[in-house]
């Protein structure tokens, strides 16, 4: 009978990756950790993406990268995300990084970043800690 | 200003971050959903709700979104709520039509939910109920509710709309395993997606039949439901000669006049054909309930329909919660050892409820 608050995650390809693997592969691990995964398939813009994040009500964005298009990307959606009043909503990045952006990706406001080998357990694991840590949901 | 009552009058400006948060209450049943609701409720009732149906894979996303493009065309805004399964072993869901209709996003005039059905008895009808009316409120002309056609819920959500097509593609099988549930007779509009496949003019002609059998049976029995007809293929004419567009295919002639009759459409919807007629259908088949008056019956089963759910989900919450949480899974327990019988422990249920009134006052 108790009604858990579900926790809802937009995963986005944001870019020109060619294929979409291992968003995929996140989208249902995370599905089968118990969340509701809004999937949007590849070639995103930011704007696509911050929108959708923004009908869909989510808790939780999960963007992946393979081309290397994030040091222009991930600036911009945080960008429209903070002028959409939605700076809110909890941030991981997926895909494969060079070492030395990370720490520019986590200070944009990622709180997560994931490469090649991560295991989808750890992935959901930090969203619910995550989001166990900002209180009561959706105030 | 209360937290409700200012997300209903951010709504009622057209703010869509408070409408997409009204729906996140509405899922989670939220008490500030309620009192949201009751204040939008004045607004409500002029969005034209069409339900849309069937089995996975024939195309119900890329037909709304095909659909919604017209209606935009012919100066409407749309609203789509899509409901997706939740994974009956997980309470995960997997929510991806929203694949087939990002060409809508940079649109302000569609907005799109996605919604998972969670599961809970009864629930899901009531909570798409209440979307829908968020959707109505917040001034969509339009509103679209998509569904697999795969049992009783889903047939209850698509009953709560104004109109309802039912999607069928070819190759799927046996022809007879969409009649099956009852989906047939929900129908104000046939379309058979994918008509550019083989196999297409056997769907619509199993389709016909099909719907040929239920009405001779309901013209012996007397009991046929008051309908107009359908637009004509004349009335048609004007879309179906366009190069590229199917003809609008007006299904078998019956004597009554008073009549809708179905029509049976087709289209290859990812690449627009066929979507203008299936538009046309709509609009028709929404001015005959409004003209014949049929849509204050419709709107009055659905009110009941919606009523009786509702009474049935608090009273259900409400009898839990007077014996705790711990008691109900007692009187489970019960049950499940043989120790009472099902309707013992309703009664309990209902038992500890009385008392609580009684205390209450």
């Amino acid at each position: 009978m108790t009604e858990t608050k579900k926790i809802r995650v937009l995963i986005a390809k944001p870019g020109l990756d060619g294929h979409d693997r291992g968003a995929k592969v996140v989208a249902r691990a995370l599905r089968d950790a118990g969340m509701e995964v809004i999937y949007t398939g590849l070639r995103q813009t930011p704007e696509m993406i911050v929108e959708a994040a923004l009908q869909e009500d989510v808790d939780c964005i999960g963007l992946s990268i393979l081309s290397n298009a994030h040091g222009a990307l991930f600036p911009r959606i945080v960008e429209l995300l903070t002028g959409e009043g939605r700076n809110d909503i909890l941030l991981f990045a997926g895909g494969i990084f060079p070492d030395e952006d990370v720490p520019e990706i986590k200070r944009l406001g990622f709180r997560g970043v994931f490469g090649p080998g991560s295991d989808t357990r750890d992935i959901a694991a930090f969203i619910r800690t995550e989001i166990a840590a900002r209180g009561p949901v959706r105030g | 200003m209360t937290v409700a009552a200012e997300l209903v009058a951010r709504v009622e400006a057209g703010d869509r971050r408070a409408l997409a948060r009204l729906i996140t209450w509405i899922e989670d049943d939220d008490p500030r959903a309620h009192a949201a609701l009751a204040g939008l409720y004045p607004r409500t009732g002029r969005a034209h709700i069409v339900g849309v149906t069937g089995a996975p894979g024939t195309g119900k996303s890329t037909l709304v979104s095909a659909l919604a493009a017209e209606e935009r065309k012919r100066g409407r805004s749309v609203g789509i709520i899509s409901i997706d399964p939740t994974s009956p072993f997980t309470g995960g869901a997997l929510l991806g039509d929203r694949i087939r209709m990002m060409e809508h996003i940079a649109d302000r005039g569609v907005f799109m939910r996605s919604m998972a059905s969670r599961g809970s008895v009864g629930g899901l009808s009531v909570s798409t109920s209440d979307a829908v009316r968020a959707l109505d409120a917040f001034g969509c002309d339009v509103v679209f509710v998509e569904t697999v056609g795969a049992g009783q819920a889903e047939i209850d959500i698509v009953r709560t709309a104004h109109s309802v097509i039912v999607i069928e593609a070819p190759g799927l099988g046996d022809e007879i395993q969409a009649f099956k549930a009852g989906i047939l007779e929900i129908a104000d509009v046939f379309v058979v997606n994918k008509a550019d496949r083989e196999g297409a003019d056997k769907t619509a002609n199993a389709l016909k039949v099909m719907l040929d059998v239920g009405n001779t049976m309901k013209q012996r029995r007397g009991d046929g439901p008051a309908r107009v007809p359908a637009p004509s293929a004349a009335e048609a004419g004007h879309h179906g000669a366009r190069e590229g567009n199917f003809p609008a295919e007006a299904y078998a002639p019956t004597t009554d006049a008073t009549e809708w009759r179905p029509p049976i459409l087709k289209t290859v919807a990812a690449e627009r054909r066929g979507v203008i007629e299936v538009v046309d259908a709509l609009d028709a088949h929404w001015r005959h309930l409004r003209e014949s008056g049929a849509i204050t019956q419709r709107e009055r089963e659905r009110v009941e329909d919606e009523v009786r759910q509702l009474l049935g989900r608090t009273l259900t919450r409400r009898c839990v919660e007077a014996g705790g949480l711990e008691r109900y899974a007692a009187l489970v327990d019960a049950v499940t050892a043989r120790a009472l019988d099902p309707r013992g422990a309703v009664e309990a249920l209902i038992g500890a409820w009385v008392a609580q009134r009684k205390e209450a006052g």
